[in-house]
């Protein structure tokens, strides 16, 4: 099953965002009705809180040819369930630390906090990010090398 | 308790304070403290490397420390609060600007070097409690006033010792002593050294008015951890008296002094000669006093 | 599954940018996809109807819709889809307006993108599931939490409603701190005459049951259902008994007491009533004074007692109550002036806390209403005031406004004028805030008709001369130092969180900010209710405010909790987590992760022990979800299956 990733063209690559409802999905739609321009390599999966962000959500994308993720909730204290960034942060730093482990680059993999009044910021986050992708290259991704589906298992 | 600690004496206790200087080095050597003057140190820059050059005045004072990390201390102790603070400095510097710095140094330079004063040192490191201990001559009687200065505990973040409104230190190891003190409200206002030259009138208000207290609370003494500040005090009484038509003769001795003292070594090893305002009539009773406590035991 | 996908054009909002005809053509093969159309405005009437009449022809199972933020319309597409006879959570939106349309002028990219972000839609559809409501009964009974000012008004309130009220102090009286004010700011109203009356109506309203000296011990369940543990402490006096007669205060031999009433400016007896208007009028004894319990004998008042109230062999007693809401109305205490050890505070007889102060002015206060040193009981020539007391200072990590200072200061310093009109008042300020109707102009009065000095500047110490005090700072606004000779010195100290305030949010599982005011819910929008279902807020307990915004803010509290109460069931979201039990190692990490306390310990027939969500408490944050080892907890809509068929569709 290839999606339409293997078909675009070399300029776009693929960046997967995972935001919470409350903050950065909000910052997000700020940035859409300000008209804050940004590369479009970007697609949004909205979650709850960054709390409920498993690291292998990031890993599967990235296995399965995802040329960069960014994760991103509320400011630290801003929590809107009080704590969940919190896990998120601590969980998000020590993925980084892992994907050299499995040959990913950590530049592949992004965290941020912005909140739903922060359109600007949040410009800024997409366009820094999507660069430094763009900077990377497409991602070689796992799946000539090792069978990624065995090599989930090992997770 | 065989402590070596690095000892940067400073310009000021090479000269117009050597009994500071004196007093501080024997202090030490009798709670058991040996001092290790830094080889080859400079000046720590005070306010006029500041003002040229921030970041060159930093350098000029962090040469020291690297020295002091190259013989291998961890503690540099300085009796004087302005080198105190370039010290200090220096390292704050270094924290915000690590390349600029080093490439000035040309030393290598880590920033983890602890750098105290000597009140510090006998505050935080020796303590109070092991001093009351130790006292031979207790100053029972004597009430001597504390007065910290302005650069001795501020700015906080610099000085991170003690309260920078409120101090309390000298005031407890002049307690250890036997020393009564007196509730000193001026202990770290201003005292105008900075203006000895050029704004007499300034300096003689302010350190008028800071005798004035301490002879109003009933000092017989005052005790100091400056040299800038003894200076100004002693040195400046005469001066004082003709502004304020008074007649103060407040003696100003350095805390390394009256413990020295308390501790029983010899005043003349702790310099107190050097002093303007003689001590010697306080230093007597004290002596006097004990003399008779030690006769009645020997009888 | 069969899906629907409607392609919404914004009018030319989205059409401009994204070729939605070919996005609608381009669903069609997506997998379960039989309907796709785009339309001119979806979210409009004649829109809604599209979808609707597309369900009952081409019997759709699940709606996409392509259009705005889901944070804009969700709920709207929701309730279509639910009028045509679908479930409302069998319903997916796809953002392609503020994430696609909106931010790149690019349409062959957004289109593409766009296309994207509807198969991501529909692949994570295909794995929803139809989602119901549960409805929980309401125990219509309120706690409030605090008997100051704040929670009277929530209390009364409550109660006029009909409402039960539980009500929870932790001192022997309620009243609070407005109890211990002489009189209120900018009206100059005797704050007992205003107070005494509501502390009345809430000893005599039969819908209120009041538990004084009692604290909060444990608390559990959720909205609608909470059950509470009151510690009712000892106070060694039988209170059904006590008639408040206060014999035994007249004769209790230990009268070197400190008294909290009064602010520790003069002293009481071990068994005592705080002052006369006390609510409940009940002696309770202090243990650590009392006679009797530090050297073994006295028991006086037991032999006076009229109706044989003592019993020293008292107990604390923990009752449990049960309510469906909870008003925390905790207040606050005021900074410790000693920690300014230049000031003196605490040191220096005659400088004293603004608390104290008041305590001077009152009638019922240690000197009968007239202003005395404490030191020599002389009547003060000079006073000065010093603002900001522990507030609006980052170096004593209260870098806050407290806002009641500058208005009290005023009030205290206009009153002084009228009982001693000779004293000269001076005010040290830095800034004066007084935005609240007839503030200023109340400031005004004081210094303009009252000719109360005020100086702008800090003061740098106080230090006593003789048997005054000199105040030595700086005035800012004319560049000199000033000194002051005065005989006594107010603090004006700031609000800081009630003592206990953490420990309670814990209890409640609130949250609180560094300083320990609770955290409301929306800082503008939701004053009143916290992140807990069910617990409401009130006072200065969620940041300093003076006594009109703490009584509006009772009020509006006891608002919410009778909006609350006028139904008779919750429905609760269903998109909460939920447990696959054959799955549960019975690990506990969920348990221990969840911000909420919604996770419990559940014992199967076979005495293992499983996690089990009560899905009332439970807020959907999913931190479970990603915490639990073998996935057995799930997030209902928002699963991992779901989140995977999104990442598959995009990277698959």
């Amino acid at each position: 099953m290839k999606s339409e990733a293997a078909s675009t063209p070399e300029q776009e690559l693929r960046i997967v965002g995972f935001l919470c409802n409350w903050c950065s999905y909000g910052g997000a739609d700020t940035a859409g009705i300000c008209r804050f321009k940004q590369p479009t390599d970007l697609r949004i999966i909205r979650i709850p809180c960054t709390g409920r962000m498993d690291p292998l959500f990031a890993v599967k994308a990235l296995i399965y040819g995802a040329d960069g993720v960014l994760v991103s909730g509320c400011h630290p204290k801003d929590c809107h369930y009080a704590v969940g960034n919190y896990y998120a942060r601590r969980r998000m730093e020590v993925l980084k630390r892992f994907l050299p482990f499995i040959g990913i680059d950590t530049g592949r993999f992004r965290y941020s906090w912005v909140s739903a009044s922060e359109g600007q910021l949040w410009q800024q986050v997409v366009k820094e990010f999507s660069e430094q992708i763009h900077r990377l290259g497409a991602n070689p991704g796992l799946h000539e090398k090792i069978d990624v589906e065995a090599s989930l298992f090992l997770f | 308790m065989a402590k070596r600690i690095a000892y940067y004496p400073g310009c000021s206790c090479s000269g117009m304070a050597i009994e500071y200087d004196q007093s501080t080095r024997v202090l030490c050597d009798a709670l058991g403290i040996e001092l290790v003057e830094i080889s080859d140190w400079n000046c720590c820059g005070s306010t006029p490397a500041h003002s040229y050059d921030p970041l060159l005045g930093a350098a000029l004072a962090g040469r020291n420390l690297a020295i002091a990390e190259a013989q291998g201390f961890d503690v540099v102790m300085t009796p004087c609060p302005s080198c105190l603070r370039g010290l200090k400095n220096a390292v704050k510097v270094y924290e915000e600007r690590k390349q600029d710095f080093l490439d000035l140094l040309q030393m290598p330079f880590s920033g983890r070097i602890r750098i105290i004063s000597v009140l510090q040192l006998l505050y935080e490191d020796v303590g109070p409690e092991t001093i009351k201990n130790r006292v031979q001559y207790p100053f029972t009687g004597k009430a001597i006033v504390p007065y910290y200065g302005c650069l001795l505990t501020r700015p906080p973040e610099f000085a991170q010792f003690d309260d920078p409104e409120n101090p309390v230190s000298l005031d407890e190891l002049l307690r250890a002593v036997g020393a009564t003190v007196p509730d000193f409200a001026y202990k770290t206002e201003c005292c105008g050294a900075a203006y000895g030259v050029t704004e007499n009138d300034i300096v003689g208000k302010l350190t008028g008015r800071l005798l004035d207290m301490a002879r109003r609370v009933g000092a017989d003494a005052v005790g100091v951890a400056c040299p800038l500040c003894q200076q100004n005090l002693d040195l400046r009484q005469s001066q004082v008296n003709r502004y304020w038509r008074t007649k103060f003769r407040m003696p100003i001795l350095y805390i390394t002094q009256v413990i020295g003292y308390a501790l029983g070594i010899d005043s003349e090893r702790l310099g107190t000669k050097k002093l303007f305002i003689s001590p010697d009539a306080l230093l007597r009773d004290i002596c006097k006093h004990f003399e008779k406590v030690d006769e009645s035991h020997l009888g | 599954m069969r899906i629907g996908v409607f392609v919404c054009r914004c009018g030319t909002n989205i059409a401009n940018t994204v070729d939605t005809e070919a996005v609608a053509n381009k669903a069609l093969e997506y997998p379960d996809v039989t309907h796709a159309t785009d339309y001119m405005y979806t979210c409009s009437e004649p829109g809604q109807q599209e979808i609707q009449q597309a369900i009952k022809e081409h019997a759709l199972q699940g709606i996409v819709v392509a259009a705005c933020s889901p944070r804009m319309h969700e709920a709207t597409f929701r309730r279509a889809v639910e009028k045509a006879g679908l479930n409302r959570y069998m319903f997916e939106q796809a953002n392609i307006r503020e994430h696609c349309s909106w931010i790149s002028s690019d349409i062959e990219a957004n289109t593409r993108k766009a296309m994207d972000l509807v198969r991501m839609s529909v692949e994570k559809l295909r794995f929803n599931q139809p989602l119901f409501s549960s409805y929980v009964p309401i125990n219509k009974r309120v706690l409030v939490i605090g008997g100051g000012v704040a929670g009277i008004q929530a209390a009364l309130d409550c109660a006029e409603g009909g409402l039960d009220v539980v009500m929870v102090e932790r001192e022997s009286t309620i009243g609070g701190k407005m109890a211990k004010l002489d009189k209120t700011f900018p009206t100059i109203d005797c704050s007992s005459c205003i107070l005494g009356p509501k502390m009345v109506d809430v000893a005599q309203n039969d819908n209120i049951h009041l538990y004084a000296y009692s604290e909060i011990d444990s608390v559990s369940g959720y909205i609608g259902n909470f059950k509470v543990g009151i510690r009712k402490k000892a106070t060694y006096v039988d209170w059904d008994a006590c008639t408040g007669c206060g014999l035994c205060t007249e004769k209790c031999p230990a009268k070197k007491c400190y008294d909290r009433f009064n602010e520790g400016l003069g002293t009481t007896t071990a068994i005592n009533i705080p002052f006369p208007q006390a609510i409940p009028k009940k002696a309770c004894i202090d243990a650590d004074y009392c006679r009797y319990f530090t050297k073994g004998k006295c028991k006086v008042c037991q032999k006076l007692c009229p109706t044989s109230a003592i019993r020293f062999e008292m107990e604390d007693e923990i009752v449990t109550e049960e309510v469906g809401a909870i008003v925390v109305a905790t207040g606050y205490d005021l900074f410790d002036d000693s920690v300014y050890g230049e000031y003196g505070g605490g040191h220096y007889p005659d400088v004293i806390s603004a608390m104290q102060y008041e305590r001077l002015l009152s009638a019922a206060g240690p000197t009968g209403g007239h202003i005395r040193r404490p030191s020599d009981g002389k009547a003060p020539k000079d006073i000065v005031w010093l603002s900001c007391i522990g507030s609006r200072d980052a170096s004593v990590g209260r870098p806050y406004c407290s806002g009641i200072c500058c208005m009290y200061i005023a009030k205290q310093a206009t009153m002084t004028r009228d009982h001693l009109p000779d004293c000269n008042c001076y005010v040290s300020y830095m800034d004066i805030r007084a935005p609240g109707k007839n503030y200023d102009e109340f400031v005004r009065r004081a210094q303009e008709e009252y000719g109360v000095q005020y100086f702008r500047g800090r003061v740098g110490k106080i230090y006593p001369k003789g048997d005054r005090l000199i105040v030595q700072g700086a005035d800012t606004l004319l560049g000199i130092q000033i000194e002051i000779e005065a005989d006594l010195v107010v603090l004006a100290t700031g609000i800081e969180p009630s003592d206990g305030a953490r420990g309670l949010a814990e209890k409640l599982r609130i949250s609180y900010d560094d300083y320990g005011f609770y955290m409301e819910s929306h800082p503008k929008l939701r004053p009143v209710e916290t992140n807990t279902a069910g617990v409401y807020l009130s006072g200065v307990c969620q940041g300093p405010k003076d006594i009109p915004a703490s009584v509006g803010q009772g009020s509006a509290a006891a608002a919410k909790v009778q909006a609350l109460f006028s139904r008779d069931t919750i429905e609760t979201d269903p998109q909460v987590a939920n447990v696959k039990e054959i799955a549960c190692i019975g690990c506990g990490k969920c348990i221990d992760v969840c911000p909420f306390g919604a996770i419990q310990w559940k014992t199967l027939r076979d005495g293992s022990q499983k996690a089990q969500v009560l899905e009332t408490v439970c807020q959907g944050c999913g931190l479970c979800n990603a915490t639990c080892p073998p996935k057995a907890i799930q997030l209902q809509h928002c699963t991992d299956d779901q989140i995977l068929a999104e990442v598959n569709a995009l990277c698959g």
